[in-house]
C-alpha cells in the first residue's frame, strides 16, 4: 500500500460557487486505477464527490476524465503511472473539455455527446426490401469498420477536439468516426447522401484540422481522425463532391499542384483550391487576403518574380509516380488496425517504437500504463 | 556530422527565413547539410486524403534518396508537418514487408529501394538527441537571458506519441523548453503551447483557424510571453502572417513575434538578426530585438 494524493476539480453549478481544486489523500497499491483512489476518497472522506462509473474495466466508457490534463479512463490509469506523469507527485483529475460540467467530474455526455452521433443517423439504411432472412455480407468487407465500432462512446475524443474548441457546432470526431461506420458497411444503401450532407455541412468533414488529438486520446484505437480522412477519400475521389467549403477542391488543387511542381507552388494553392484565380467564387477571398500579401511581399517573405514563376518542376519521376498509382482500378489502402504489424517490426526502426499486434485481428489498445 | 537534408517546401516558399537560417546555424553545430533537392513534397498529409498509397510511395522515394547520401547519418528536416506526414507513411512501410515491396516496385523503374528503418528526425530532435543540449549549451555566445520565449510546438511533431516515439525515456513533447532553457532563455508555459495553429483549415473555415491562431497568440500575450518559436512553417504562416487577420477575429491587438527555430538557435550562437531573416516576418520581433544595437531582451552582446 502507498499513499496517493489526487487533487479534484470540484465544482457544483448550482452553488454559484466557482470551481475550485481539492486535494484528497488515498491508500492503495500502486496497480490500483485513478478511480479506486477516487472511490476511496468518496468513500472514506467527502460522499459529495461527483464521478460517473460503471464497469471498472475499461469497456463501458463511463469514467472519462482528464488526468494530468490528458484525456483518460479513469479505470484504465495506474495511480504509480499517473504519479510519474504529475509534475509535483500530485495526480490531477477535472472533468473532460468541451461539455457543460454537471458536478465535479462529471459532463453532460447528452448535450454534447449523443446529440452530435445522432446527427449522423447513427443507424442503417439499407435500400430495397429487407431480405428474407439476414444479409450476407463478405467477413473482408466488415473488417474495414471494425476499427470504428470498438468505440466505446467515452467521449474522450470529444473532449480534446481543437476543432469544436472553436467551433462548437462541428460534429466532432466521435460521430464521424460513427457516421464512417455506416458509409463503409456495404449494406447501406444512402452512402452518397451520408458524404454528401457530411461534406457540404460547414461544421463536417472538413472542418477537422488536422491535430491528431482525437488519435491520441482514444483508448480504444479507433483513430477518428483517420476516419473523418476516409469520408473525405471517399467523398472527394470516388463521388466527386464539390462541397461549398471547397474541401475537395482543395485537396484536388494540392495534389495537383505537387503532380505539377514536385514541391508546393504556395502562389497557386489558395487561388485553385477556390475553382482558379479568375472563378467568381474566388475573388472576395483573393481580395480579402491581400493585406496579408502586401505584407509579405513587404516584408520580401515573397519576391513577385517567386509568386508569379514557378520555379520548380516535378521530375519525370514523382509524373510516373502519380500516373502510376492513379492509373490502378482500386486504391491500396493499408490499415495497421486491421492488417497488425510484423513481429519483427520496430527493430531496426530506429526511434519508430510499434505496438505489436503480430497479425491479430484484435483491437490494438492503447493503454497509458506502458 | 552529416545528414541528408529535407528542407521541406514552404521554407523554400512562403518562409525562405527559414531555409536560410538553418543553412547559417547549421555549420555552427558542426551539422554538414546534404540537400535532398530531387525529392518531392511530402503531402502534408492532403496527399494522404487523397490517396495513401501515393503518399507513401512519394515519400519512400524520398527516404531512398536519404539512404543513397553517402557517409549520411540519418536525415534531417526542418518542418513538423514534413516529421508527422512522413512518420506516418514510414510506420506503414515499416511495418509490413508486402507493403513495403509493393511501393518498392514501383520505385524501382529509377533504380531506387526504401531500406526499412530510416532514422528522420526534426532538428530540434536531432539537436537534443545527437549533438545534447550541454554542448550546444557550451556552443552559447549570446545567451537569451531575460527572454521570454513561449513554446508552440503545434500537431505534427507531438502527435500521436507512440508513432512519433515520445514516451517517458524519450520526452520529445518538451524538447523545446529544455531547448530555450539551454540557450539562457526563460519558458513561459501558456495553453496553447500543443493546439492547433490551425492552418489546415484556413481554405475551408477561415474563422475558426484564426479564432485558433488568435487565441494562442493572445493566451502567450497573457503569460507575458515576448516571442513564440515553433518547430513547424505551417504554423509560421498562421501565426506570423496571417496575425493580422487573426487579430480581426479574436478582437484584440496581439503583436506578438514568432520564431522559426533555427532563428532562436541562430541568436543564441552569435548570429545577427538581419542574417538569420527576423526582418522578413510580418510581426516584427521588435520585443526580442533591439534593431539599433542588435541587443537581445535588454543584454548587451557578449564581448
Amino acid at each position: 500500500m502507498a499513499d496517493y494524493i489526487l487533487r479534484l476539480r470540484r465544482y457544483s453549478p448550482e452553488t454559484g460557487d466557482a470551481p475550485y481544486w481539492e486535494d484528497f489523500q488515498v491508500d492503495l497499491d500502486g496497480h490500483r486505477s485513478v478511480l479506486d483512489g477516487i472511490l476511496q476518497a468518496k468513500d472514506r472522506t467527502d460522499a459529495s464527490i461527483g464521478i460517473r462509473c460503471s464497469c471498472r474495466a475499461a469497456i463501458c466508457g463511463s469514467c472519462g476524465v482528464r488526468i494530468n490534463g490528458k484525456p483518460r479512463l479513469a479505470c484504465h490509469m495506474h495511480l504509480d503511472k499517473a504519479v510519474e506523469d504529475a509534475p509535483d507527485g500530485v495526480i490531477s483529475v477535472e472533468p473532460m473539455g468541451n461539455m457543460p460540467v454537471i458536478k465535479d467530474l462529471i459532463v453532460d455526455m447528452d448535450a454534447v455527446h449523443w446529440k452530435k452521433i445522432q446527427r449522423v443517423t447513427p443507424w442503417l439504411l439499407p435500400d430495397g426490401p429487407d431480405p428474407e432472412q439476414e444479409h450476407i455480407v463478405a467477413p473482408e468487407s466488415m473488417i474495414d469498420v471494425t476499427q470504428t465500432m470498438a468505440c466505446i462512446q467515452c467521449g474522450a475524443c470529444v473532449s480534446d477536439c481543437l476543432s469544436m474548441e472553436v467551433d462548437p457546432l462541428f460534429i466532432g470526431p466521435a460521430a464521424l468516426a460513427k457516421a464512417y461506420r455506416f458509409v463503409g458497411d456495404p449494406r447501406d444503401g444512402q452512402r452518397y447522401e451520408r458524404l454528401k450532407d457530411l461534406s457540404e455541412d460547414p461544421h463536417g468533414i472538413y472542418d477537422c484540422t488536422h491535430c491528431f488529438n482525437c488519435i491520441e486520446a482514444c483508448p480504444k484505437g479507433v483513430a477518428p481522425m483517420s476516419q473523418i480522412m476516409r469520408l473525405r477519400r471517399i467523398a472527394g475521389s470516388d463521388h466527386e463532391i464539390d462541397d461549398r467549403n471547397n474541401g475537395h477542391r482543395h485537396e484536388k488543387a494540392f495534389v495537383k499542384n505537387i503532380e505539377r511542381n514536385g514541391l508546393l507552388h504556395e502562389a497557386d494553392l489558395l487561388p485553385d483550391s477556390y475553382g482558379g484565380k479568375f472563378h467568381p467564387r474566388a475573388i472576395p477571398v483573393l481580395t480579402s487576403s491581400l493585406p496579408v500579401v502586401l505584407a509579405a511581399l513587404m516584408r520580401g517573405k515573397v519576391t513577385p518574380k517567386k509568386a508569379l514563376l514557378h520555379q520548380h518542376k516535378a521530375s519525370d519521376d514523382v509524373k510516373r509516380i502519380y500516373k502510376h498509382v492513379h492509373d490502378k482500378e482500386k486504391r491500396y489502402e493499408l490499415n495497421l488496425y486491421v492488417a497488425g504489424e510484423e513481429e519483427d517490426a520496430g527493430d531496426e526502426a530506429g526511434e519508430a517504437v510499434q505496438a505489436s499486434a503480430a497479425g491479430s485481428q484484435l483491437p490494438e489498445e492503447r493503454s497509458p500504463n506502458t | 556530422m552529416k545528414v541528408a537534408y529535407w528542407p521541406g517546401c514552404v521554407s523554400r516558399g512562403f518562409t525562405p527565413e527559414l531555409h536560410g537560417s538553418m543553412a547559417l546555424v547549421a555549420p555552427l553545430l558542426d551539422i554538414e547539410l546534404v540537400e535532398l533537392d530531387r525529392a518531392s513534397c511530402c503531402g502534408a498529409g492532403v496527399i494522404a486524403e487523397h490517396n495513401q498509397e501515393l503518399a507513401d510511395t512519394l515519400n519512400a522515394r524520398t527516404f531512398a534518396l536519404a539512404q543513397q547520401v553517402e557517409g549520411a547519418d540519418m536525415m534531417m528536416n526542418i518542418c513538423s508537418t514534413c516529421q508527422g506526414a512522413q512518420s506516418e507513411c514510414q510506420e506503414r512501410l515499416d511495418a509490413n514487408t508486402e507493403y513495403r515491396d509493393h511501393v518498392n516496385e514501383t520505385l524501382a523503374a529509377e533504380g531506387l529501394t526504401y531500406d526499412r528503418g530510416i532514422a528522420n528526425k526534426h532538428f530540434l530532435w536531432l539537436m537534443v538527441e545527437e549533438i545534447g543540449l550541454e554542448a550546444i549549451a557550451a556552443m552559447v555566445t549570446q545567451p537569451l537571458t531575460g527572454l521570454r520565449v513561449g513554446p508552440f510546438y503545434g500537431c505534427y511533431i507531438v502527435r500521436p506519441t507512440d508513432r512519433l516515439g515520445i514516451d517517458r525515456a524519450h520526452p520529445r513533447d518538451s524538447y523545446l523548453h529544455q531547448l530555450i532553457e539551454t540557450l539562457g532563455g526563460t519558458v513561459a508555459d501558456y495553453a496553447g503551447q500543443y493546439k492547433c495553429c490551425g492552418f489546415p483549415i484556413i481554405t475551408m473555415n477561415q474563422e475558426a483557424s484564426l479564432k485558433q491562431a488568435g487565441r494562442h497568440l493572445g493566451d502567450a500575450l497573457d503569460a507575458d510571453a515576448d516571442c513564440l518559436v515553433t518547430p513547424c512553417p505551417l504554423c509560421h504562416l498562421n501565426l506570423d502572417l496571417q496575425q493580422p487577420l487573426a487579430e480581426k477575429v479574436v478582437g484584440r491587438p496581439l503583436g506578438m513575434p514568432v520564431l522559426h527555430l533555427p532563428q532562436m538557435v541562430g541568436l543564441a550562437l552569435g548570429l545577427e538578426p538581419k542574417q538569420l531573416g527576423l526582418n522578413k516576418h510580418v510581426v516584427k520581433p521588435t520585443s526580442v530585438i533591439d534593431w539599433s544595437t542588435s541587443v537581445v531582451a535588454g543584454v548587451p552582446h557578449a564581448a
